[in-house]
């Protein structure tokens, strides 16, 4: 085909208008949030306690966390689907969620507390949050992987990688309603290695389906 | 910058408001220079000229099928250039070379013109026969017969708005044949 020919037909569908990718990627995570939460509440289930759990800072600051991760993934996943936009400028916004962690850290260490820095770190729930994190993640993995894939990001990894991002935030979220350990410690340890997991999926997966 | 970029900004924001033709200029207008980086890029990877049609036009399709992804307030050249970028890489990745595209392979070219106005390309051709019928059939008669979309839907008793959904589908199933190669 000749490429006058190409040029002529595609001014013909100019008419064609594409929703910008934020309308499709809060689609697809609308559709995707009841599939994982119904897996949630089907596996695991808030908490028994939960209303007194409430009052404790450091279960609240569960939630702070892991939406504050998702909520940043979401802006800089926006961003990156832009073809000729990078990290640059970009990329600290995710270090919120660190920086809250490490607060968090801070006044727990001030503290006194009942049982041992070590003994908290560990915890009672690392395993069911190594692996429940990353399980109802993944609906949400799509979804956000479906809207990205509406955008035109130049690195497909790395828009991949932060859609793991956004999908482990979302997931920790609702993990978080049911972890009985509330410690900042046990959170930055085991919620972040379930987090790795999903970015480094997110990351092997957009590698493929996130070209344009 | 080169001058005229601005004018493609101009041109672009027309486009999205619903002006066809100032669509169809500004594609015309940066195809020159697409060419000119694709060229730039197949020289430096070793790889024969007479490709650089089939790079075009998969820039072109990329670049329709990805306008919504431009901001209208930025200048339109950065974004076009990143996504010719990303398909010259693509491309040249495809043919078995690992090659590191230089960021101003397509910002410094001088706009050059084809070697005749009636520039072709294969890949596109090919890939248009394994779409559906019916989609292959609009798409040709907008393409090759230069028909407009009423004539073309009268053509195949069709109306207006299915062939420009025909059309705008032909349009994703191509680039996404393209994607898959």
């Amino acid at each position: 085909m000749e490429t006058e020919q190409l040029i002529r037909t595609l001014a013909a569908d100019n008419r064609y208008r594409a929703r910008p990718v934020g309308f499709i990627l809060t689609l697809a995570l609308l559709a995707a949030a009841p599939v994982s939460f119904l897996m949630f509440m089907t596996a695991l289930g808030v908490r028994p306690d939960v209303m007194t759990a409430m009052h404790n800072p450091f279960f609240d600051l569960k939630f702070v966390v892991t939406l504050a991760l998702a909520i940043s993934a979401i802006i800089v996943a926006l961003h990156l689907s832009r073809p000729e936009a990078s990290m640059k400028g970009w990329g600290w916004l995710l270090l919120i969620p660190v920086g809250i962690i490490a607060a968090g850290i801070g006044s727990e260490m001030m503290l006194p507390q009942r049982l041992p820095a070590m003994t908290r770190l560990i915890g009672q729930n690392s395993r069911i949050c190594m692996t429940a994190i990353p399980l109802l993640s993944l609906p949400l993995l799509a979804g956000a992987l479906v809207g990205l894939r509406h955008g035109a990001p130049a690195r497909p990894a790395l828009a991949g990688a932060i859609a793991g991002l956004i999908s482990a935030g979302l997931a920790a979220t609702l993990y978080a309603s049911h972890c009985t350990d509330d410690s900042p410690l046990f959170v930055v340890t085991w919620y972040s290695i379930a987090t790795a997991m999903v970015t480094a999926a997110g990351a092997l997966i957009g590698s493929k389906v996130l070209r344009f | 910058m080169r001058e005229g970029e601005d004018e493609w900004t101009g041109l672009m924001r027309l486009a999205i408001s619903g002006n066809n033709s100032a669509y169809h200029r500004l594609l015309k207008a940066v195809t020159p220079v697409l060419r000119a980086g694709a060229r730039r890029g197949l020289a430096r990877a070793g790889q024969p000229l007479d490709q650089s049609e089939d790079i075009v036009q998969e820039i072109l399709l990329a670049v329709h099928l990805k306008r919504h992804t431009w901001d209208v307030n930025a200048p339109l050249a950065p974004w076009l250039f990143a996504i010719a970028r990303n398909k010259l890489i693509d491309a040249l990745r495809r043919r078995g070379r690992r090659v590191f595209v230089n960021i101003d392979d397509f910002a410094e070219t001088i706009p050059e013109e084809p070697a005749a106005e009636t520039a072709s390309a294969n890949e596109v051709a090919t890939l248009l026969q394994t779409l559906p019928p019916r989609q292959r059939e609009v798409l040709q008669s907008i393409a090759v017969e230069s028909a407009s979309i009423r004539d073309t839907a009268a053509k195949f008793a069709m109306s207006e708005g299915a062939v420009r959904v025909a059309l705008h589908r032909a349009l994703t199933g191509l680039t996404a044949k393209l994607r898959e190669q």
